[in-house]
């Protein structure tokens, strides 16, 4: 007998010492024996589950996509191999190139800050008005709710789309969509931030007399602070690349030198530009964590 | 006064001081970080020239555009030449003409009037040979005269009820070639030196179910719905349900068919990029981890592989497999898939290290081998972790395969920006932004669904 069913006999014995009611170990065994079977049916399902879903899939992409699979596997490497070449051939002057783009790194990067700063503190104003235990009436709390769930469900493609056809390239469009998702997205993590804190300074300022206002400011924002400086730089991180992608539709940026260089061809360019946008969200991802967990730690301390 | 504190006297005054000094500061930090902000956005605005909106905005655009978005408009159009013959067009479009006038447009030929138009407000355009009568209905009860004068030129003449001549107001323009009229967003009337337009607009979205040139255009959905259950056929060659859904999906103008496949495709996008992300992930989570890999260069290659397949965003990843595998799924889906490979792997290799090892002892104890004790004992405490995460990518992948079929994976993204570039099917936009919305907010709760059922923890 296998050490894990004899351990199973034996608590299985206990139990039967120990119930009032007649189980015969048979039963019990037939028990267990109907639950394994049942487990086993439900993960071959599950993995049946998986294989079709891969293998119709890959089948349907294969025969909709415009190369077909295997050559696209045997020429995963050309382009960046192309890149590579390019850039290898523009030498020292490649690094001058990297060099150019920076500016318009720049204006990515500030409008990814800006709309993160109105988004964050638009959200932060909002967020009172919808968390049940601080709102002012059950009402505003549905309206803001759903507000920041249409906002957050919207990509900010679309809204960048149809605001670039009313008001032209430029990179307004692309601030104004992400500061509108951004809205939502904190919202909803704001409000549920606020949700958790703890009532009691809410409670001690509602006894000497303070306003709604005050309560807000000096009970509540003081005490997700913290959260919400972590969740911010977390959306920063988001919200560089969602203007870069909104940069690429024709929202300038730096986007816009990408597909410039994409369509022109230029190898060395577009390998400074995908340099760029790399290097800046690394280290922007470094950077946060490494706040994050600065904040985080003084939340638990 | 004075009190204790441990084994010195402190005088009240001195904490009143340092209190309120700590107040003071705290005061001053709230008041400089605010300050801050503001300057911020003084400079931004500088910056960006976000003033630039009010010029760059164009409300006529805008509201065209909204109004497109959920009405339909006819155009009446009438040749001064040749008034006998008045063409009427849904959405101006030339291939979908009437073949007779709808019933808002009734023919006269008294020898007077030759037409009259009645918008859904209730106000008339009466059609003559050289001129424009249009009747408002409202209380004022104002009559305006449009036409072309003997100099060749559009004019426009406003008279109140009594017949005196009236001061045009601010929706009749006039220009050298054009009077542009405007009275309400659903009426508009332009008369050019050779012909008059009148675009009337109604509310909803007409043929949506079955397009201008198909057999069943009379039919509203659910009358179509039973014919399929009727013997008589409409069309010899095909059965009524034949029919029914190849009109619907074949429709010119909505294109369900291809919408539908589109949403299809990016749902697959995202299905197939997180399911290929999740089974290739955990396994490297597993040799990336140091409890469970002994060798210290497979577990950094791999962690350094993580980073620079996280490291590459998604749209980077995107532009690489459009070169080698062509627009089509196979992008999105490995855009999808290195990314989340990277990220999941990284979190997974962390949350197997931070797994609790006395389960696994457990297991060892009982004498299983190697691989039972990864199984048994740390599977199940990561299990959870890995579920809530890859159905948590699942769901946010649905909204980045949207935007990276716009950079050339397909799918509806694709669909989305053809028809937006276009500019002229704003109902369409407005479909398919509400077909993504739906997509999204049904993952959303599919997810939440999922996560609930599977793992068992309530929200909050």
């Amino acid at each position: 007998m296998c050490p894990k069913k004899r351990g199973t006999l034996l608590l299985l014995k206990k139990n039967y010492f120990m119930s009032q009611n007649a189980i015969t170990i048979e039963s019990l065994e037939e028990n267990l024996k109907v639950l394994a079977r049942q487990r086993a049916i439900y993960s071959v399902l599950f993995i049946g589950a998986i294989i079709f879903i891969v293998v119709s899939g890959v089948g349907v992409a294969n025969q909709y996509n415009a190369g077909s699979f295997t050559r696209g596997v045997e020429n995963f490497f050309d382009y960046p191999a192309d890149l590579f070449s390019d850039a290898f051939e523009a030498g020292w002057g490649w690094f001058g190139i990297v060099l150019s783009f920076i500016p318009a790194l720049f204006e990515t990067f500030s409008a990814a800050v800006f709309s993160t700063v109105v988004g964050a503190s638009i959200a932060l104003i909002l967020c009172p008005l919808a968390t049940i235990n601080l709102s002012p009436n059950q009402v505003t709390v549905q309206i803001v709710r759903r507000t920041f769930d249409i906002l957050r469900s919207f990509p900010e493609l679309v809204f960048a789309l149809i605001l670039l056809y009313l008001m032209g390239k430029s990179i307004v469009p692309a601030i104004i969509a992400v500061t509108l998702h951004t809205i939502g997205a904190m919202g909803k993590l704001f409000s549920e931030a606020i949700e958790n804190i703890d009532m009691k300074p809410v409670d001690g300022l509602k006894s000497v007399g303070a306003r709604w206002y005050q309560i807000i400011c000096f009970a509540v924002y003081p005490q997700v602070l913290p959260l919400v400086l972590s969740y911010s730089l977390l959306r920063l991180e988001i919200n560089v690349r969602a203007s870069t992608i909104l940069g690429f539709v024709g929202a300038g940026g730096i986007g816009a030198y990408l597909t410039a260089s994409l369509q022109w061809r230029y190898g060395d360019e577009v390998l400074a530009i995908m340099f760029l946008l790399v290097a800046t969200i690394t280290a922007l991802d470094y950077f946060s964590s490494y706040v994050r967990h600065k904040l985080i730690g003084k939340i638990s301390a | 006064m004075s009190i204790a504190v441990y084994d010195r006297e402190v005088s009240f005054q001195e904490i009143y001081q340092s209190v309120e000094k700590k107040a003071y500061y705290q005061k001053l930090t709230t008041l400089v970080s605010i300050g801050a902000i503001l300057l911020y956005f003084v400079f931004s605005i500088i910056q960006f020239d976000l003033g630039s909106i009010s010029r760059k905005w164009s409300p006529e655009r805008a509201s065209r555009l909204f109004l497109d978005t959920y009405a339909h408009k006819d155009h009446v159009v009438m040749n001064w030449k040749d008034t006998s013959k008045i063409s009427v067009n849904f959405e101006g479009d030339y291939r979908y003409q009437y073949p007779s006038f709808p019933e808002w447009l009734e023919r006269i030929g008294d020898g007077k009037d030759i037409a009259i138009l009645t918008f859904n407000s209730g106000s008339k355009a009466i059609f003559r040979d050289d001129k424009i009568i249009f009747e408002q209905s409202k209380s004022e009860d104002r009559k305006f005269i449009f036409g072309i004068g003997d100099n060749g030129k559009p004019y426009a003449e406003a008279y109140d009820n009594d017949g005196n001549e009236k001061d045009l107001p601010n929706w009749i323009r006039v220009t050298e070639s054009k009077v542009e009229v405007r009275p309400s967003l659903y009426e508009r009337i332009q008369i050019y030196k050779r012909k008059v337009e009148v675009h009337r607009y109604e509310f909803g979205w007409k043929y949506f179910w079955f397009d201008f040139f198909s057999p069943l255009k009379d039919y509203s959905l659910p009358e179509a719905l039973s014919l399929i259950f009727s013997n008589e056929r409409i069309e010899p060659d095909k059965t009524n349900f034949e029919l029914v859904f190849s009109e619907i999906s074949d429709n010119e103008q909505w294109m369900h068919g291809t919408v539908l496949f589109s949403i299809l495709e990016t749902l697959l996008m995202a299905v197939l990029g997180t399911l290929l992300a999740s089974l290739l992930g955990l396994p490297l989570a597993f040799l990336a981890a140091y409890n469970i890999t002994p060798f210290k260069f497979i577990r950094f290659s791999l962690r350094r592989l993580f980073d620079m397949l996280r490291g590459i965003d998604m749209i980077i990843w995107c532009l690489i497999f459009v070169r080698s595998f062509g627009p089509g799924l196979f992008t999105g889906i490995f855009a999808i898939a290195f990314t989340d490979t990277g990220t999941l792997g990284k979190l997974m290799s962390e949350a197997i290290e931070n797994a609790d090892n006395k389960q696994q002892e457990g297991v060892k104890s009982t004498g299983a081998s190697t691989i039972l004790q990864h199984r048994f004992g740390i599977i199940p405490q990561i299990m959870p972790v890995f579920i809530s995460q890859s159905l948590y990518y699942l769901e946010s992948n649905t909204r980045g395969a949207v935007i990276l079929g716009a950079m050339g994976a397909g799918g509806i993204g694709l669909q989305l920006l053809g028809a937006i570039r276009t500019g002229n099917d704003f109902e369409n936009v407005g479909y398919m932004a509400v077909l993504i919305v739906l997509l999204v907010t049904v993952m959303d709760q599919m997810s939440a669904f999922l996560r609930r059922f599977l793992i068992g923890i309530e929200k909050n």
